[in-house]
């Protein structure tokens, strides 16, 4: 028999190719803490047949929605989804860094109009994806530690 | 392009097509904002300023330019009187005045403040400057003086001097002279040097600017010279700031160098980086550039709100 490290789901999502050492951040990012009632299972550097070296979330019973991986795609750009249903991967898709970032991230410039207690959600025009470099559609403002300052 | 009903809320939001569009209805109202001519253009027309942050230049220029064109204005000059200092938001103010006014125009101490009210406002906005980001109408009325005073823009050499590093109006300037075609030299120490991501912006739409620490060493090609204030509190130490000071003043010693058309500019209030005497030469523009503030915010007002003369 067969002897897996992590045994397979049944219904749930796993996140594969993760840029390593990033799966702690991908946790807090999709809100994983100590309320969840399901399995999680963190991988932290698999092997990867792509690059090298990978981390790997599997989280029973619960299936992302767009909003979750767009925050993915902040600090893991590589990562796919697979959704999994009766141990079937019944969809995949790779995660995908949007053109504009609406209210995942706050602004850097602590004089930026949004950090100012005023009722708007930030909003970002995507700059380059590689690295990620974000500018603030109010205050004009680059950003580049986006993933320390995810909402 | 029509204009009306649009925000004037960044410089790089208007194209080179619009900003002529301004200047030259702006031309056109010289003779208007001098009084030598009157128009009732914006009669019944409001335009509320708010001003939740000292100006002078701005705020009464704005005011001028709304009364020369028949129009009238209600403002709040003090932010302690409003209802900011009960801590009202900003959305909430705007959605307030937006009820008593055909256009509002901003100065506020946050940046993005005035892409926050042109979100919240169904009446025009118009950016006057939100903190230490966008100031458009400035910049438009820089272009405006530069065109001019030295008979275009395009091929002309301007040469920026001052603190290029913190003050965002320079940056504008820069991308927007750049847009225009001119030659650009940027002057100032090191460590108050334009920011790399402007220089890279203006090389990216083919302009490529020359950079100098000595001012003495390119005035002598200058159209244009644009002095900036270099601000005492960017110096730890302030024998360094005395010395760097010095060496960009702009005085009729250095002016012997100079082009005799030279234009001089200051977006002012000046301190001492331009001497006195500097003022009864004919290179003296800035306050005939302080006077360009009037036309270039009748223009925009007309504009965004569609009158005719």
């Amino acid at each position: 028999m067969k002897d897996f490290r992590v045994t397979p789901i049944r219904n749930g999502t796993v996140i594969d190719h993760i840029d390593c050492g990033q799966a702690l951040k991908v946790l807090r990012i999709i809100g994983i803490t100590d309320g969840v009632r399901s399995t999680v299972s963190v991988l932290l550097h698999v092997p990867s047949k792509k690059d090298g070296w990978k981390d790997v979330i599997k989280v029973e019973d619960r299936e992302l929605d767009t909003k979750e991986v767009d925050k993915i795609s902040l600090i893991a750009p590589k990562a796919t989804i697979n959704i999994i249903r009766d141990f079937n991967v019944a969809e995949k898709f790779n995660v995908k860094l949007p053109d504009v970032v609406k209210g995942i991230v706050r602004c850097g410039n602590p004089n930026c109009i949004t950090n100012m207690n005023e009722p708007v959600e930030t909003e970002f025009i995507v700059e380059s994806k590689r690295p990620i470099v974000l500018r603030c559609v109010y205050c004009d403002r680059i950003q580049e530690d986006v993933a320390e300052r995810l909402v | 392009m029509s204009f009306k009903g649009a925000d004037v809320v960044s410089i790089r939001d208007l194209s080179r097509e619009q900003i002529e569009q301004v200047m030259d209805l702006a031309e056109r109202l010289v003779p208007y904002a001098t009084g030598e001519k009157c128009t009732k253009a914006m009669d019944g027309k409001i335009l509320a300023n708010l001003f939740f942050e000292p100006s002078t230049r701005t705020r009464l220029s704005f005011e001028s330019a709304m009364v020369r064109l028949g129009g009238r204005f209600i403002e709040i000059a003090q932010p302690q009187s409003s209802s900011i200092v009960k801590g009202e938001t900003l959305a909430d103010t705007i959605r307030m005045v937006e009820g008593y006014a055909d256009a509002i125009v901003l100065r506020h101490p946050h940046e993005g403040a005035a892409r926050l009210a042109a979100k919240y406002s169904s009446k025009p906005v118009i950016n006057a400057g939100d903190g230490a980001g966008q100031h458009p109408t400035q910049t438009i009325l820089d272009l405006f003086t530069i065109r001019q005073q030295a008979g275009g823009i395009a091929d002309k050499n301007v040469v920026l001097v001052g603190d290029l590093k913190y003050g965002r109006t320079a940056h504008s300037l820069a991308e927007a002279l750049g847009m225009f075609g001119a030659n650009l030299t940027f002057v100032a120490p090191p460590l108050l040097q334009m920011p790399k991501e402007t220089i890279k912006h203006l090389e990216k739409s083919g302009s490529v600017p020359r950079l100098s620490s000595d001012l003495a060493e390119v005035i002598s090609d200058a159209d244009v010279l644009y002095v900036t204030r270099i601000q005492r509190e960017r110096f730890p130490d302030p024998s360094e700031y005395i010395k760097v000071a010095g060496s960009y003043r702009v005085d009729n010693v250095l002016l012997r160098e100079a082009k005799k058309d030279l234009a001089i500019m200051h977006p002012l209030p000046r301190v001492d980086e331009i001497t006195p005497e500097v003022d009864q030469t004919e290179n003296a523009k800035y306050f005939q550039q302080a006077f360009n503030g009037v036309p270039v915010r009748m223009a925009l007002i007309m504009l965004v709100l569609g009158g005719e003369l």
